[in-house]
């Protein structure tokens, strides 16, 4: 038996004796049953609210921790609302942004000045562009997951971070984050990474001060698609 | 495993409480985190509900914590993430050293980790001749100094702004010596440049985990910085340190505790940054590790399950207890002498390093019982440390006058006739003499008291006699 499973088996072998109990299949069935079909959540009462109140909590909640909301009617006009981002904010028209199908079938051809990168994030890169798997009203938390079409250091080495978000992936709770997941990748299987992102890095260590952009973005765009 | 000043709870206590940088570093920041506990709470009705909820996934999975564990190990293989099972700090401290090893590090960045502490790593490391750089701001503060954290999620509360600034000069001496750090955001600027660097050079990247779920075999972080993902993310190799009872059963279960977690500890309403890792890159991906492994430390804990201690294993490590603790605010957290301080570190640290070292902690209480009102797994935190108090003192570790005492009191207390005699004369004695201040300042035996502190001088009549004179309609 090799050192680690010796190791393993001395610590479960601990973990029964103090529970007093045994490998016994009543219990095993218990834990299935459980992983199975966990009791229903208690869900917040603002979780449930309808599409357009999800869209104003949403809203409020990033706008409280300093990221900028934009809201476009139709997928046509996420570019130029890209490109007037940057604009304001004094950045160069540069982009670096993953495989993702739904960005990459945007009409770029609208904003030729719009200069993208494709692949994983770089140290000089000062602007990184994703598409989120989902957002979620309850606490203004965009979720993403990693992968070539949305890698995930976009998210966290660029001073910048854009990121576009269908009317149709908004959704109340956590809940109904994971069942976007679940209906991507299958239950029980996950990503490398699923990120919920809610607001620009901060901290709050020295002297208990808030500064924005402690390691990850400074600044986080999210352009909510409504058509 | 960090020194161990608990014995020496005393001393450190004197010397926290004449520390004048520490008292204003603490009146900066620990009320404003107890105050936007309390409005976060307010503003999520289901919030008491939810605790409610947390408590019992927690029981429920400790009950059946092999089970979860096995199954935890089976998804998170699956995953293509390697698990590890540590029985002692010293299987984890030779776990994480020979990952290193393997992967040739030559530098090692590292997230938030209390385990990381618990178990002593980064002197280990570094006696390997590898460069260990905390990469969240507070912890490298403290790194830099040399000091350990003085809170569970803002280690550095201890230090002020200025002490920063003579750090970073002292320290990072690359940079013009004239350059302007006046404010915390020059400040944090300059550690972001620096720890860049050593994100971009790491080899090998540890983090600790709040959750490790068992549907999915996944880890989460819980950080505001962001730090943690980079840690994670730009390394081949991810290290997540975590102990046994960080299992939680399935992804619902882990919502609940995220809608605790934020709340509790800094009052957001959900920290910046939960990540949720399982296995290394997959085959098609860009970025992430090569490699992911998982550390499952047990040190202690398992027998904490089969005892009456077995609640404080609910923890999820929010502070809200050393955040809201009269005890904790005035001293800090150093004074505990060791990793865990506050109302937690006195029911916790007994039990990890024994109550003998430790016999002070429980002590250290007023039993105002706030800690336990105010946390999110509801574990009953003065119950515990009376547990303690009792195993102090059948072990006979209690100091003679202290158990000479406790006798006299009980003996008293134990007769109630005799006990309402003394208090007659007492309580009016001391009412009358403390009549103009309220208050003592000094008092002949209570001088452990009084240094620090008024005593509150009672009213003038004692509770039993009000109580009768109430039942008999007698009016105030």
């Amino acid at each position: 038996m090799s050192a680690g499973a010796s190791s393993r088996d001395a610590v479960i072998f601990k973990i029964r004796k103090a529970l007093g109990t045994y490998d016994s299949a009543q219990r095993r069935t218990t834990v299935a049953e459980r992983l199975g079909a966990p009791p229903p959540p208690l869900v917040p009462e603002r979780a449930k609210r309808p599409k357009e109140g999800q869209r104003s909590l949403l809203r409020s909640f990033l706008e409280g921790q300093s990221a900028t909301v934009i809201e476009v009617a139709s997928t046509t006009e996420v570019p130029a609302a890209v490109a007037r981002f940057l604009r304001s904010a004094n950045l160069p028209l540069r982009v670096r942004v993953g495989d993702d199908p739904y960005l990459d079938a945007l009409a770029w051809n609208s904003e030729p000045a719009l200069e993208r990168r494709k692949g994983p994030a770089e140290g000089n890169d000062e602007v990184g562009l994703s598409h989120a798997a989902s957002a979620v009203a309850e606490t203004g938390t965009l979720v993403l997951a990693s992968g070539a079409d949305n890698p995930v250091t976009l998210g966290f080495l660029p001073e910048t971070h854009i990121v576009v978000v269908e009317d149709k992936d908004l959704v109340g709770g956590y809940e109904g984050a994971w069942a976007k997941i679940r209906a991507r990748f299958g239950k029980g299987a996950m990503p490398r990474t699923v990120n919920f992102i809610s607001g620009p890095s901060r901290t709050a260590d020295i002297g208990g001060q808030l500064v924005m952009g402690a390691h990850g973005p400074r600044r986080l765009c999210v352009i909510l698609v409504r058509g | 495993m960090s020194a161990i000043t608990s014995p020496a709870f005393k001393d450190n206590v004197r010397a926290a409480l004449q520390d004048r940088q520490l008292q204003q570093a603490l009146s900066e920041v620990a009320p404003g985190l107890a105050a936007r506990r309390g409005a976060a709470r307010a503003g999520l009705p289901e919030f008491e509900a939810l605790r409610d909820r947390g408590r019992d996934i927690k029981d429920h999975t400790l009950a059946h914590l092999d089970l979860y564990l096995e199954a935890f190990e089976k998804k998170a293989g699956e995953a293509g993430s390697h698990v590890h099972f540590a029985p002692t700090a010293e299987d984890a401290r030779q776990i994480v050293r020979t990952i290193c090893r393997d992967a040739k590090a030559r530098v090692v960045t590292k997230g938030k980790s209390m385990i990381s502490e618990e178990i002593g790593l980064n002197p280990c490391l570094e006696a390997d001749g590898l460069e260990v750089v905390e990469t969240d701001l507070g912890e490298y503060l403290i790194q830099i100094r040399g000091e350990t954290p003085s809170h569970i999620i803002a280690p550095a509360i201890h230090l002020t702004q200025d002490q920063v600034e003579a750090d970073f000069r002292r320290l990072h001496t690359g940079l013009p010596a004239g350059r302007q750090l006046v404010e915390p955001a020059q400040l944090v600027a300059e550690a972001r440049q620096i720890l860049r660097e050593k994100f971009i050079a790491a080899d090998v990247g540890i983090t600790g985990a709040n959750f490790l779920i068992a549907e999915t075999g996944s880890s989460v972080i819980v950080t505001n910085e962001g730090n943690g993902d980079l840690t994670q993310s730009l390394p081949k190799v991810h290290v997540v340190l975590a102990s046994i009872e960080k299992l939680v059963p399935t992804l619902e279960d882990t919502n609940t505790l995220i809608r605790l977690l934020a709340r509790s500890a800094t009052g957001q309403e959900i920290s910046t940054y939960t990540t949720f890792s399982t296995g290394p890159r997959r085959a098609a991906d860009p970025d992430g590790p090569e490699q992911c492994h998982i550390v499952i430390l047990d040190n202690g804990r398992a027998e904490l399950l089969g005892s009456e201690f077995r609640e404080v294993l609910r923890c999820i490590r929010c502070g809200a207890c050393m955040n809201h603790c009269p005890v904790y605010t005035a001293i800090g957290g150093h004074a505990y002498g060791w990793v865990y301080p506050g109302p937690i570190g006195a029911v916790l640290t007994p039990a990890l390093i024994g109550v003998h070292s430790a016999k002070h902690l429980p002590n250290a209480s007023t039993f105002c019982g706030r800690c336990e009102e105010v946390c999110p797994m509801k574990i009953p935190l003065p119950g515990l440390m009376r547990h303690w108090r009792e195993e102090e003192f059948s072990s006979g570790d209690t100091p003679l006058l202290y158990r000479l005492g406790l006798r006299a009191w009980a003996a008293a207390a134990k007769r109630p006739r005799l006990y309402h005699a003394l208090a007659r004369i007492g309580i009016p004695l001391l009412a009358a003499l403390g009549r103009r201040r309220g208050a003592f300042r000094r008092l002949p035996l209570a001088g452990g008291w009084t240094r620090y502190r008024d005593l509150a001088a009672p009213q003038s009549r004692t509770f039993q006699a009000l109580w009768a004179d109430t039942k008999a309609g007698v009016p105030r």
